[in-house]
């Protein structure tokens, strides 16, 4: 067995590309593992961690290349490998005589793009420097990126007051402009409801019930989810009501958020009196309306009739044994939501984003009774890809929850759109096939349209004939997931 | 106040800057993802960059840096000694770059110090100069910054050499610069031979007084108005200066001819003048100069207004910062070598001549020279790809000095100290090469760039005054 771990100077590639590199080296063959990376303080400790002998020094501005593999030959194999994926991750720089360079700021590019957005998912620490970039320029601007000081938050959105535009995020992860995805958007018809959303997973749900139901939308402006803290008092929350309250297209404004703190509701609240125009608040939580109940409101506010929300049933109709729920979440505000939902009629659920503190998984997070699980927690996506981009981490949990004899039900959430997997039903075919054959019903809460690249009614069918119920509303397959276990079992804690 | 917000609409553009799947999420719904090349900024710079960033002040100051900056004047008024311009005494000299002590000057440091004290007389051999410069013996030195004067490579000034004086009316300020001696062995370049010395006598005898004369007898000369059509006829006004120099010919010549001095002495400035394609970088300097002194003193502001080197230490200012020197050991230019000399040669960087890529100029507009990229060791395609670099790192374009093959736009100016760490993009320096030893003279010409240690500096220290 052969170990490398060489440190490259001067070339540097956004994480998500890398993590993508990292796994495909670990594919080849002989190569038992594999981690290419930017040598941050993380990085450096999950190499070490894989038994790498760490260089003397390193920086986070270079690469760390490490293969551990099964002969020299396997390594130089792997090693040539990592050029080629490098070598094609890299934008062609325009080479052509006289052609510009690719701008290296955002206001470079702001200026020969004519853009009016900006959308950055630069490392947190620095984003901050990036969005004063963008708001310098005149651009609304998305920060995708999380790990983003409270401070610098407040520090950008207070400076982008005096500059005309919003700050959606940090850690916005969704946002509709003018029917413009950005982050992890689903593709939904033009429409007249407008949305301020402090949840991503939230909003991406709300708009896709609006869209099977023939709403569409006019703008989601993701706020991040501390905007409505009294930390940060709803700077962005309250821009974004004055930009829909401003906008023609839009007749009804939506906002989704946790409770927000209570001296910022009541100026949100009395904000949005004075816009003009009906505004429904979801907020989510306990003995609040569902977000399927919150779509039902504003289709109907919006003179639309509600239609439910489609399902299909799946193969086995009854949970196995007198096992537990298991929910395998990549959606944080759909893993809440479905607790919220469980709890009524099952008790405690463990999580490692439990509803009472008492309930909070340990860091191994191995199932522990009835367990809902969001892998896309900020914890558990440091130094690996979201699970809505590479669902391989619940492909494998879900396998581990079928052999665990305690599991009696596994519900999971499946989210499409840009940004998403390409192929998120295929990517659990066989792990579903697998629990079905096991007598374990699967229940899947697909967050998708038909417009989404990935097709919603493909999925669905695809998910389906491998034996899963797939709803299209997160709280019917939380509440059909209860009701799978059974009577007899639902009451167990 | 508040700005009235920008309304919601379908864009056209998103600006992305990050992980390439968003980007191409975008792309992939019909819209242009502009993506930005994204690196981290440079070293530990992280909290200094968000302090400077954030500070209230910044966006309003560099635009008023910029504006102050374009709207600068520079005309050559007169052509005077520097014992009256600059109030030299005798034994007192100037010379280019941040303030540095005889012990770590460079070899064309030192020769340029010691020609300077034989020029005037005050020693008679190499040896006896270099006593008294060793010893502090009768002789003091400071920047030509610290008297709003610049001079190319060593930059040497006593107080017998003539200078240009140049006004910026628009904001009350006055610059200077020697005259320039021609290319190969000079001072300038630390060569302190008697040919050397005999040439500045001469031009302190006889071709001081004669542009003197001429100067006088006309209006002033609109230097910034040469500049503006040189960088439109392949000069960068650095590293070439040719058709600045016919240019200034064709304004002075006359008044040459008529100053009622002897037809000889007449014909021998007016051959030294065609024989020199860089006696206007003497000009362009202190125009440059005049340009970046009215950016100081802007609270606020992460504009850089000096940029200038004394052969062993690169120094920057920024106008947020006033006359606090950000310096770093210079490095050394890569270019191409005269004769048999060869980068071994080469002497690290030296001069106040990147005064002009402080102001806009010189490497900055590399696109508007392409007759000399060769020179420097570049290509076209290159020389087309430095200054549009240069714009992400400029806060903005100055249109006096337009560049026609890049559609007429601007020169990048204003460098702009937190978009330099945050890209690591240094600015372009076109340069010439002086000799390591003393007494060699110029070497070759070519590309440099300062050290990014200096910007660090001035990162950090922006930070403090916030």
């Amino acid at each position: 067995m052969t170990k490398t771990l060489q440190l490259r100077k001067g070339t540097y590639v956004d994480s998500v590309k890398l993590m993508q590199v990292s796994r495909t080296i670990a594919s080849l063959p002989g190569v038992n593992a594999a981690l290419v990376a930017m040598a941050t303080e993380l990085n450096l400790d999950l190499a070490s961690g894989m038994g790498f002998t760490l260089p003397d020094r390193a920086g986070p501005n270079e690469m760390l290349v490490g293969v551990d593999a099964e002969s020299d030959d396997a390594v130089a194999a792997a090693l040539e490998e990592v050029d080629v994926v490098l070598n094609a991750a890299s934008i062609p720089s325009s080479s052509g005589f006289g052609s510009p360079p690719t701008p290296l700021t955002i206001g470079a590019a702001a200026r020969v793009s004519g853009a009016s957005v900006a959308m950055i998912s630069t490392p947190g620490q620095y984003a901050f420097a990036d969005a004063i970039d963008a708001i310098d320029a005149g651009l609304h601007t998305m920060i995708f990126s999380d790990n983003v000081p409270l401070q610098h938050e407040l520090a950008l959105k207070e400076y982008a007051a005096d500059s005309g535009v919003l700050v959606m995020g940090p850690d916005c992860g969704t946002a509709v402009i003018g029917g413009v995805g950005l982050g992890f958007a689903n593709v939904v018809r033009p429409g007249p409801v407008g949305i301020v959303a402090a949840s991503g997973t939230g909003a991406q749900h709300l708009m896709t019930l609006l869209d099977g139901a023939g709403v569409g939308i006019s703008h989601c402006l993701g706020v991040g989810g501390r905007d409505l803290s009294a930390g940060i008092g709803g700077i962005s929350t309250l821009r974004g009501l004055d930009l829909l309250g401003d906008d023609p297209n839009t007749k009804v404004v939506v906002v989704i958020s946790k409770p927000p703190a209570e001296s910022v509701a009541e100026s949100v609240q009395h904000h949005a009196r004075t816009l003009g125009k009906p505004v429904l608040f979801a907020l989510l939580g306990k003995g609040q309306p569902d977000i399927t109940e919150v779509a039902r409101r504003a289709v109907e506010a919006v003179g639309h009739t509600w239609s439910l929300p489609e399902r299909l049933t799946g193969a086995v109709d009854r949970g196995r044994g007198d096992g537990f729920l298991r929910g395998l979440f990549a959606g944080g505000t759909l893993c809440d939501e479905a607790m919220i939902l469980a709890v009524e009629k099952l008790g405690p659920i463990r999580s490692n984003i439990a509803l009472e503190p008492d309930w909070a998984l340990d860091h191994t997070l191995a199932s522990d009774k009835h367990t809902m699980i969001d892998f896309g927690d900020d914890r558990l996506t440091q130094g690996r890809p979201h699970p809505m981009i590479d669902g391989s981490i619940r492909v494998e949990r879900l396998l581990r929850e079928v052999e665990d004899p305690t599991t009696a039900v596994i519900l999971l959430d499946v989210v499409l759109g840009h940004g998403a997997a390409p192929d998120p039903g295929a990517e659990l075919t066989d792990a579903i096939a697998a629990a079905t054959s096991a007598g374990i019903p699967v229940v899947v809460s697909l967050v998708g349209t038909k417009g989404d690249p990935q097709n919603s009614s493909r999925q669905a069918e695809t998910l389906n004939q491998a034996g899963a119920w797939v709803f299209y509303s997160n709280a019917d397959a939380a509440r059909a997931s209860v009701d799978l276990l059974g009577t007899t079992n639902g009451s167990r804690a | 106040m508040s700005t009235s917000l920008r309304p919601l609409a379908t864009p056209t553009a998103v600006v992305t800057a990050g992980a390439a799947l968003l980007a191409d999420a975008i792309d992939a719904q019909g819209v242009t993802a502009a993506r930005v090349e994204w690196q981290p900024p440079t070293g530990e710079t992280g909290p200094a960059i968000a302090a400077v960033m954030a500070d209230p002040r910044r966006k309003a100051a560099n635009v008023q840096s910029l504006e102050a900056m374009l709207s600068a004047e520079a005309t050559l008024v007169d052509v005077r000694p520097a014992s009256e311009t600059l109030g030299l005494e005798r034994g007192h000299f100037l010379h280019a770059g941040p303030p540095l002590e005889w012990e770590r000057a460079s070899g064309p440091m030192r020769g340029a110090l010691i020609g300077a004290v034989l020029f005037e007389g005050l020693a008679e051999t190499a040896e006896q100069a270099e006593r008294m410069l060793e010893s502090g013996d009768g002789v003091t030195w400071e920047p030509c910054h610290h008297r709003g004067a610049v001079g190319p490579m060593a930059g040497v000034i006593s107080p017998s050499m003539w200078t240009f004086e140049l006004r910026d009316d628009a904001h009350d300020a006055t610059s200077w610069c020697s005259l320039n001696e021609g290319l190969g062995k000079v001072l300038r370049y630390g060569a302190y031979g008697d040919e050397v010395i005999e040439r500045l006598h001469w031009m302190t005898d006889v071709l001081g007084p004669i542009l003197q004369t001429a100067v006088r007898a006309g209006d002033p000369i609109d230097i910034k108005a040469i500049i503006s059509q040189m960088v439109q006829m392949g000069d960068e006004g650095h590293n070439r200066n040719r058709a600045g120099t016919l240019m200034f010919m064709r304004e002075i010549l006359p008044a040459m001819i008529d100053s009622g001095y002897p037809s000889s002495d007449v014909a021998s400035s007016v051959r030294f003048l065609s024989g020199n394609d860089h006696f206007f970088l003497n000009l362009g300097m202190p125009a440059c100069k005049l340009a970046t002194a009215a950016a100081e003193n802007i609270a606020g502001s992460s504009v850089v207004t000096v940029m200038a080197r004394n052969g062993t230490d690169f120094g920057i200012q920024t106008s947020g910062t006033g006359h606090e020197w950000f310096t770093a050991p210079a490095n050394t230019p890569e270019g191409l070598f005269l004769g048999s000399y060869g980068p071994d040669d080469a002497n690290p960087d030296i001069g106040d001549s990147a005064i002009t890529e402080t102001a806009g100029i010189g490497g900055l507009a590399m696109a508007t020279a392409p007759a000399i990229v060769r020179f420097v060791g570049g290509s076209v395609p290159d020389a087309l790809a430095t200054t549009q670099r240069m714009y992400d790192i400029t806060v903005g374009e100055n249109p006096a000095f337009a560049i026609p093959i890049l559609e007429f736009r601007g020169a990048p100016t204003g460098i702009d100290v937190t978009a330099v760490v945050r890209s690591g993009v240094l600015p372009q320096i076109n340069t010439g090469m002086a000799g390591r030893v003393a007494g060699t003279g110029q070497v070759g010409a070519g590309l440099v760039t300062p050290p990014m240690e200096c910007f660090v500096g001035a990162i950090k220290a922006l930070a403090d005054r916030v």
